[in-house]
């Protein structure tokens, strides 16, 4: 890969995120509006400003269309992303491309789902061809318990510790959430109401899985000598990774289903972008892809932020909580901000935008300057992974 | 000449037993599981059948059964693929009768005796339904049985048939019904079973110059035990002659039942032993075997006396009602299932119904599904195909969905690898909930994973905890 990417090519100058939820009164157009007029007048640009746009997206729309006729802008150039989870992250990583190249000098960046309006539990179906349907019928909290099942076994933890460290993870991101207006679910658990919870896929329980959600949010970015005429706060983006795996999981008899692959080497990429060799003390805070209480454990570990095995005892220690010493999902991450896949990588950015601005309120993280994006998308032996790192001004 | 090479058998795992009480039979049945039909059934007493025999040898299959899935849609084609059978053989299903079993067997003696073939399999299987805790419901069970019918003696030479045709309406079932119909019981038993059973049986020993005293064994069906026993007194068999009908412990099991009871009586046989088997229905087909000196090893198989004590119990009456459909359930709110793509189901045909995987032959290391590139070296199209069906596996990590809505909640997913390598993230079937762990050993079972759109029956392999009664050679 030559030099350092893209770091310190691209600066954000302006975020918007709509409330996440049960969104019965707002259809994908409306959410985009709702979170594209926040970034909007954050930034202080309009519409017309907007040179090209890419739209992520993962069951709501195929085309750039649905941006173009709610915002309406007129014949620009928009790319419709779609990498499951990791769709967000990866159009802003295109978008990135859009600015460092010199082609354009200010861009938009949405992602938006509709995820309410199947009447499913859980996801719907992301089918695009008519296959065999031989595959197992198991949505994703059962491919995700397949990690909790073998990480259990891997390390020797009983599974009622394993459930008790998830649930941690739980209440952690509950009580993160809490403080957020804009989060699906604000309100806070126990430990032993987690535990209690119905069972969904053994061992994950009701609360060790993320919201269903509707939602949108919406990036503005530019180069860093253009950033500069518009705000003295905006953010730099330091790097961007995106690893993509081939169904190795059960391809290959070797995969241990207790890392994932994918999210080391997405973060290897951000991380030498960004210059980062410690990311435990390097970085300020992080907004991870918390589908499943499993995938932040696991995650942990995969970025580098706690030794193989040992995520537990950073658990424990309250290593992230917002007071440790790497506070992880401020915002109350996927399981309580919300989930909807398409939003999800720039709603992250959002939290990491708004905190290195120092305006996270109540959950304001201190003397942050370093913050990390993780958004996953797949199941375990087979992910798209994006991972973003950025950083405040020198 | 013609014998039986070989043969094998299958009674499903789970077992419907103190529902029974109060019918006036106490005893248990044998229910097939949700995804199991006749020729998921069949396949199993198949491979039991072919286990540690080279089935390139196998140049006919016959599939017997009154409870085929389709109408049109030939069983006996499915189950050579799940068998693994070549291409160029001769199959064909005999159905819509009881007696179908032993038809297919003397259609396939007759093809060996003409030299039309060489070793033809004969499989029978039977899943059929009476209306809810009818008096047939009490006694009707499922299973399957198989028999290689070779070009030799093998462990049984086939003396001789006496077959009789005769118009009987006892049981019937249109095609557009569920459930089967009989007519008066005194009536089909006096004037159809007892009268038709015993001509065909004082046919047969007529012909080959033979006393009821000469026979060791005789294996017949029945519509109950009580038929049963009248029947052994009407052909003047003492009680050591008449091979256990399984009443109380499996059931009738249609075309099927015959074969199982000859499986039953070879396992117990002597050498020089004769056998008669009868099938009934419409007529009645009789045929006598002898048992050769080769009896006198009994092939590892799990047959019949391996199978009826691997058994578990099902939960309630109500639980069978809703394997059959029979008892509606709220669906979960989960996406319906997609079409199925048969043009899909025809490009993966091996992987799906064979269940191939691929062997590199650069590094030597299994994947499934078959890859064109190697996962672990990248060498192109230098791969053979690795059937992954007949061996065994160990669960490497697993989940348990209550949420998906399948009939079996939780549906337990697993990753398996397999002895001699290979990986597969698969469904596990006829499976208790806390048996479930890393490192179980499983084994492969062939099952229907339900009805799609236009009918289509899809079947693909489920893994199972390894079933006792399991030859040790297997």
């Amino acid at each position: 890969m030559a030099g350092n990417g893209i770091s310190d090519q691209v600066a954000i100058i302006g975020m918007g995120c709509s409330k996440f939820g049960e969104r019965w009164d707002m259809g994908p157009d409306d959410l985009l509006v709702e979170a594209a007029y926040e970034a909007f007048e954050d930034a202080g640009v309009e519409a017309k400003d907007i040179e090209a746009a890419w739209l992520g997206t993962y069951v709501t729309a195929f085309t750039g269309q649905l941006l173009a006729q709610a915002l309406k802008l007129e014949y620009i150039p928009i790319s419709r992303v779609e990498n499951m989870c990791a769709t967000a992250t990866d159009a802003f990583r295109n978008a990135c491309f859009g600015i460092a190249s010199g082609q354009y000098d200010i861009v938009m960046v949405a992602g938006v789902e509709k995820l309410k309006d199947t009447g499913f539990t859980g996801l719907g179906s992301s089918v695009i061809l008519p296959n065999t349907n031989v595959m197992p019928p198991a949505p994703p909290p059962a491919q995700f318990a397949l990690a909790a099942t073998r990480y259990f076994h891997h390390y020797g933890i009983e599974p009622d510790q394993g459930r008790n460290t998830l649930a941690q993870i739980s209440v952690k991101n509950h009580h993160n959430g809490s403080m957020h207006p804009k989060a699906h679910f604000q309100r806070e658990i126990t430990v032993e109401q987690a535990l209690r919870a119905p069972m969904i896929a053994w061992p994950l329980g009701l609360f060790d899985c993320c919201g269903v959600s509707d939602g949108a949010a919406v990036a503005i970015i530019t180069t860093p000598e253009i950033a500069r005429t518009f705000r003295d706060d905006y953010i730099l983006v330091k790097g961007m990774g995106l690893a993509i795996g081939g169904k190795q999981g059960t391809l290959r008899d070797d995969f241990d289903f207790v890392h994932f692959p994918e999210t080391v080497a997405a973060a290897k990429q951000a991380y030498e972008q960004a210059g980062i060799s410690d990311p435990r003390k390097q970085i300020s805070m992080a907004e991870v892809h918390d589908c499943f209480t499993i995938t932040e454990l696991i995650i942990y570990e995969d970025l580098g932020f706690s030794p193989r095995g040992r995520a537990s005892e950073d658990v424990e220690a309250g290593t992230f909580t917002l007071e440790g010493e790497l506070p992880v999902n401020t915002d109350g991450g996927l399981k309580c901000f919300g989930h909807p896949i398409g939003a999800s990588g720039i709603r992250m950015m959002y939290e990491v935008y708004k905190q290195l601005q120092g305006k996270a309120g109540p959950r304001q993280v201190k003397n942050a300057d370093l913050g990390l994006v993780h958004n996953l998308g797949g199941t375990p032996g087979s992910f798209s992974v994006g991972v973003g790192v950025f950083g405040t001004r020198d | 000449m013609a014998g039986i090479a070989s043969y094998g058998a299958y009674i499903p795992k789970y077992r419907l037993t103190k529902e029974t009480v109060g019918w006036g039979f106490p005893g248990e049945k044998a229910v097939a599981n949700f995804d199991e039909d006749s020729i998921t059934m069949a396949v199993a007493a198949g491979a039991d059948c072919l286990g540690g025999m080279d089935r390139s040898r196998v140049d006919g299959l016959i599939f017997a059964t009154t409870t085929s899935p389709y109408a049109e849609q030939q069983g006996a084609a499915t189950i050579a693929e799940a068998l693994d059978l070549r291409h160029d053989i001769f199959t064909t299903d005999i159905t819509n009768v009881l007696r179908a079993g032993t038809s297919a067997i003397r259609a396939a003696a007759d093809a060996v005796k003409s030299r039309s073939a060489k070793n033809v399999l004969v499989v029978a299987a039977d899943q059929r339904m009476a209306p809810p805790k009818s008096g047939a419901d009490r006694t009707m069970g499922d299973g399957a049985a198989a028999l290689l019918i070779s070009s030799s003696k093998g462990l049984a030479q086939i003396d001789g048939f006496h077959s009789t045709s005769e118009h009987m309406l006892d049981v019937w079932r249109s095609a557009d019904d569920a459930f089967i119909h009989s007519g008066e019981d005194r009536f089909i038993a006096d004037e159809g079973y007892h009268r038709i059973l015993k001509e065909a049986v004082n046919g047969l020993l007529e012909k080959q110059g033979l006393k009821p005293a000469d026979v060791a064994r005789v294996a017949y069906a029945s519509t109950d035990p009580r038929r049963h026993a009248d029947m052994a007194r009407h052909l003047g068999l003492a009680p050591e002659q008449v091979q256990d009908p399984l009443y109380g412990r499996v059931g009738s099991t249609g075309t099927a039942f015959p074969l199982m009871l000859l499986v039953g009586a070879l396992e117990q046989a002597a050498p020089g032993d004769r056998i008669v088997v009868v099938g009934y229905g419409d007529g009645a087909d009789a045929i006598i075997f002898q048992a050769t000196d080769a009896l006198a090893k009994k092939p590892a198989r799990r047959g019949i006396s391996g199978h009826l004590d691997s058994r578990d119990t099902i939960a309630d009456y109500d639980q069978m009602l809703q394997w059959r459909q029979l008892l509606a359930k709220e669906p979960a709110r989960r996406p319906p299932p997609q079409p199925m793509s048969v043009q899909a189901a025809y490009r993966d045909r091996d992987q799906n119904l064979r269940l191939y995987g691929m062997k590199c032959s650069a590094c030597g290391r299994v994947q499934y599904p078959p890859q064109r590139v190697c996962t672990f070296c990248r060498s192109k199209d230098e791969a053979v195909p690795w059937r992954l069906a007949d061996r065994r596996g160990e669960i490497f990590t697993y989940s348990m969905d209550y949420v998906g809505g399948t009939p079996d909640v939780p549906l337990v997913i697993a990753v398996i690898n397999f002895e001699g390598g290979g990986r597969m993230l698969v469904m596990l079937t006829d499976r208790k909930v806390d048996e479930v762990r890393i490192g179980l050993p499983v084994e492969m079972t062939f099952r229907s994973l339900g009805t799609f759109s236009e009918g289509i029956h899809n079947y693909y392999w489920k893994a199972m905890p390894l079933r006792e009664g399991a030859p040790s050679t297997a």
